[in-house]
């Protein structure tokens, strides 16, 4: 898939490698309170992709909001399964890196957090398929 | 490696102060490559968020820390938890949730930090100091540290907030250096009506609005004349945090980076300035609610948790008051000052109106809510942003006036005085 796609270099937050279709959030979500970790639906119903599923994609926001419990819920969503195979930052998130490196630590489940420029992240649009490997994020529509 | 240790940083790395602290050592390292961080901190205190459970992955953390002998290096307070252990009778989950999360806050005591289970750790007599360095998680805290106390914390998470205790180290960037708590977002009010300006509704909601225009910038609010009480700034923090990304805000003429906007904002000034209006004061009140009128089913109120100060105000309000037999009425707070009032006598004067007091944990994060479906009153926008997904209930936020007279009559209750322009 990369050969035919887009090639981007990001900044590693976590390393790792994972593909999977773009989820594209329009705003940023407190991932406590705003993703159910037993199914992985967005339940947020401030947010405007209320009712979506991170379960599979490579999540895309521009950075994380709200709750310090953000970093508990994603690392129990990846342990649990109902986790993003992969995360798309426009800005760094320690709050959002701490929960990929805790469950690498525990579990070691890789799940891949990098950061893109301003005009990467906007040129993604859900559905795309991605792949995040070494530092680099390959993007085809 | 582009972070600066020292020798003892480094021997904490190597494991000479045994391996929790090793593991915890090595996460602060990671967060400070991550943050690009030049060096490490001392802290004076942590707030520790990781005490709430959300499933195993959190247990398994904090067991793995216990097993490799986990011990705080600083004085470490903990958050609420899912569990009222002074009110057990009130938990309505699976008796192997609680048990799990029971497990989790006895890993937490066992490490050395102070059962004192509650969202407002600055509410207790030994709070930080202006210019202190610390590491506090949960969102309402670390934005209070920050603007009201002038305390410097990161917007630190779960995880991190032990590996902070266990080390007694963070990563000197962002809201511990000085240049990071400088405003570039101005938020002007000087178009809004005295009467607004000085009810207690304003702030909450004022809170929402700045949160969620901020991003993840620090803001500064001009055009309160009066300084703005501990409460109101509480509340104003907690809904900017659920709002937005916002770890600090400042209020000119209150808070203690800002005797003057200058003094707040970076030196290249603003890069946005919002006049605020009233008309977008009340879409934001608007926005927190999710039905309007009808039956009520409950009142929440004390999120954060509430103060002494704020059962001051609410206990003459319940002079000769009865909430009505269909609603349940609580009220969240912390144990040190449920034995506070409970000292004056203020407890047996609420319980006596039928208003039931949660300790530990707060009535949004875990099943306490008796009736379902659930239409619920609450004064703290925090709440009302969060408990519609968490719980799946409908809210509306009102004033404690408003939650009050709703709670008696069993159904909403409206002051639109306020809200119409004049």
């Amino acid at each position: 898939m990369s050969a035919s796609g887009r090639v981007h270099r990001g900044r590693i937050l976590v390393a790792g490698a994972g593909r999977g279709h773009a989820l594209v959030l329009d705003e940023p979500l407190s991932l406590w309170g705003g993703v159910d970790p037993a199914t992985g639906k967005i339940i947020d119903r401030h947010h405007p992709q209320a009712g979506s599923n991170v379960v599979g994609v490579v999540l895309v926001m521009p950075w994380g909001k709200g709750s310090s419990s953000s970093s508990t819920v994603l690392a129990e969503a990846i342990r649990a399964g109902t986790g993003p195979v992969g995360i798309v930052l426009a800005e760094v998130d320690p709050i959002i890196a701490l929960g990929a490196i805790v469950a690498r630590e525990l579990y070691a489940i890789e799940v891949p957090v990098v950061v893109v420029g301003g005009d990467v992240f906007a040129g993604i649009r859900s559905g795309d398929e991605l792949e995040l490997r070494a530092g680099t994020l390959s993007i085809r529509a | 490696m582009t972070v600066d240790l020292t020798s003892t940083d480094r021997a904490i790395l190597a494991g000479r102060a045994g391996e929790a602290a090793q593991i915890a050592m090595r996460v602060i390292v990671e967060l400070a490559e991550i943050s690009g961080a030049h060096r490490l901190i001392d802290i004076t205190s942590a707030h520790i968020d990781g005490c709430l459970y959300h499933g195993r992955a959190g247990l398994d953390w904090a067991e793995r820390l216990v097993a490799a002998g986990g011990r705080v290096a600083v004085p470490a307070t903990l958050n609420v938890s899912s569990l009222d252990l002074l009110h057990p009778e009130l938990f309505r989950g699976n008796p192997s949730t609680a048990a799990a999360a029971r497990k989790l806050m006895d890993c937490y005591t066992s490490m050395g930090c102070r059962p004192t289970w509650t969202c407002a750790p600055y509410q207790l007599p030994e709070r930080p100091g202006f210019g202190e360095q610390i590491a506090w998680a949960e969102s309402n805290a670390i934005v209070f540290a920050n603007s009201v106390l002038g305390a410097r914390t990161e917007r630190y998470g779960d995880f991190v907030d032990i590996c902070a205790a266990l080390t007694g180290r963070v990563p000197e960037v962002g809201l511990h250096t000085d240049a990071g708590r400088r405003a570039k977002v101005l938020f002007r009010l000087e178009s809004l009506p005295p009467e607004l300006l000085s009810s207690d509704f304003f702030f909450p909601v004022l809170g929402h609005l700045v949160g969620g225009r901020s991003e993840r910038r620090v803001p500064v609010i001009a055009g309160l004349d009066h300084p703005v009480s501990e409460d109101r700034l509480k509340a104003l923090g907690a809904a900017a945090a659920s709002a937005g990304a916002v770890g600090m805000f400042h209020v000119v003429g209150t808070t203690p980076e800002a005797p003057t906007l200058e003094a707040a904002l970076t030196d290249t000034g603003p890069e946005e300035i919002v006049d605020v209006t009233r008309v977008e004061v009340a879409r934001a009140r608007d926005s927190l609610s999710t039905t309007a009128t009808g039956k009520l089913t409950a009142v929440s109120l004390g999120t954060p948790h509430y103060s002494v100060t704020e059962f001051a105000a609410l206990v003459p309000l319940l002079n000769g008051v009865t909430v009505h037999s269909d609603v349940e009425f609580y009220v969240s707070t912390g144990r040190d000052v449920l034995a506070e009032i409970e000292a004056r006598g203020w407890a047996e004067h609420c319980r006596r109106a039928g208003v039931q007091i949660v300790t530990d944990t707060c009535t949004y994060i875990t099943p306490i809510l008796r009736n379902h479906p659930a239409v619920v009153m609450t004064n703290s926008a925090k709440w009302a942003y969060y408990a519609p997904g968490n719980l799946g209930v409908e809210v509306i936020l009102g004033s404690l006036d408003e939650c009050i007279r709703s709670a008696v009559a069993g159904e909403v209750w409206r002051d639109e005085r306020l809200w119409q322009s004049s």
